[in-house]
């Protein structure tokens, strides 16, 4: 259970908070169309893009246990889930998404 | 109000930083090592490094009022390579007395592999063997839920208490689990691919206020060393009261930090 609840009403989440997510949403669909736009179709099919698309339906789904937990649960779905050390490093970096997750 | 940033890397900063965060109300720092963007090339890269964090970096920091205080290690990044690793471990006891030296850190994985993991291990050995807290990076993006559970085992499976241990840059999928297993949580505060200051508050909202805290692990990539008073403000925002600011930037890091005995601020003494 929350030890410390948030001390807005919705109301008052709402109308700090909207514009900002509005426009977080309209970067998200802009994304997408551009990507749509762009030549070539191999992105279309990058282990990224299609990680993000298996994550959008998530923001609608507000099934939780104790408190909502969508972010939880897209950090979970984008996340490496093995148990067992990997290999060797063959680079520094992250991509944002696990690519050997048939997403 | 006063605050402490207990994860920021100011050799990337400017004193310009040093000076806009003493105005915000900033006490104290405590700053560990970390991957400067590029691989060194020697261990000598790293013994001028750990001189820069005990010598000179609490002398910048000192002009501007604020204690700084850091950590020793070869980070995950440059830890593939475990000959050149060990070269770099060699060079740490020396540095360990310095006044200003809390622990071994920022250790962790990066990329989770076997090679990063043995390091890990062996940092850990040090720290134990040194009596010293631990300061634990944890992967970036879809490395961190299985590189933090590793770590963690690590730390457990070596005898370590995890109350003298902080993980850093917990999320929502793993800040449950950090905490439930007795270990301190840090919250890296980054205006892209970390927690927003608006994430870290639900995050305190949904897992309470005790063993957490906040910082800015402002670097030379893109990043804010005043992400912690603008975290503030949004606790504020939601009108949380002063009591939750004060335990997240300054209790709880007090209560963490002075388990070592080198750890004070002259006012809280």
């Amino acid at each position: 259970m929350p030890q410390q609840s948030c001390p807005l009403t919705s109301q008052q989440v709402v109308d700090i908070y909207f514009m900002e997510h509005r426009a977080k949403l309209l970067d998200v669909a802009a994304f997408l169309d551009r990507l749509e736009r762009a030549e070539g179709h191999e992105g279309l099919q990058d282990v990224r893009v299609r990680a993000l698309k298996k994550a959008i339906p998530l923001l609608l789904d507000s099934k939780c246990e104790n408190h909502a937990n969508r972010a939880q649960r897209m950090l979970e779905l984008l996340s490496d889930h093995t148990t067992e050390p990997t290999p060797a490093a063959h680079t520094q970096s992250a991509l944002g998404a696990d690519p050997n997750t048939q997403y | 109000m006063a605050y402490i940033d207990p994860h920021i890397h100011m050799v990337s900063r400017t004193t310009d930083d040093y000076r806009r965060m003493a105005q915000a109300g900033c006490v104290a720092i405590t700053e560990p090592a970390f991957w400067a963007g590029f691989d060194r090339s020697s261990p000598a890269g790293f013994y001028d490094y750990f001189r820069q964090l005990t010598d000179v970096e609490p002398k910048r920091a000192a002009q501007y009022g604020i204690a700084h205080y850091c950590w020793l290690c070869i980070n995950p990044k440059e830890a593939e390579d475990p000959a050149f690793a060990r070269e770099v471990m060699k060079l740490i006891p020396e540095f360990l007395d310095k006044p200003n030296v809390l622990g071994i850190g920022e250790i962790g994985l990066n990329k989770n592999s076997r090679n990063e993991l043995i390091i890990l291990e062996e940092q850990i050995e040090l720290a134990k063997q040194h009596e010293r807290l631990i300061l634990v990076h944890t992967p970036h993006l879809e490395d961190k839920l299985k590189g933090t559970r590793m770590t963690m085992d690590a730390l457990i499976n070596a005898g370590i208490d995890p109350g003298r241990v902080l993980i850093d840059h917990v999320e929502e999928h793993t800040v449950a689990e950090v905490l439930d297993r007795g270990f301190w949580a840090g919250m890296t505060l980054y205006p892209d691919s970390k927690c927003t200051p608006q994430r870290a508050v639900d995050i305190i909202e949904c897992y309470g206020n005790e063993r957490i805290w906040i910082n800015s692990a402002g670097d030379w990539g893109p990043s804010d060393p005043l992400s912690v008073p603008k975290c503030h403000v949004e606790m504020r925002r939601r009108g949380h009261n002063q009591k939750l600011v004060e335990k997240i930037s300054l209790e709880n890091p007090l209560a963490f930090l002075g388990q070592s005995d080198r750890f004070f601020l002259p006012e809280h003494s």
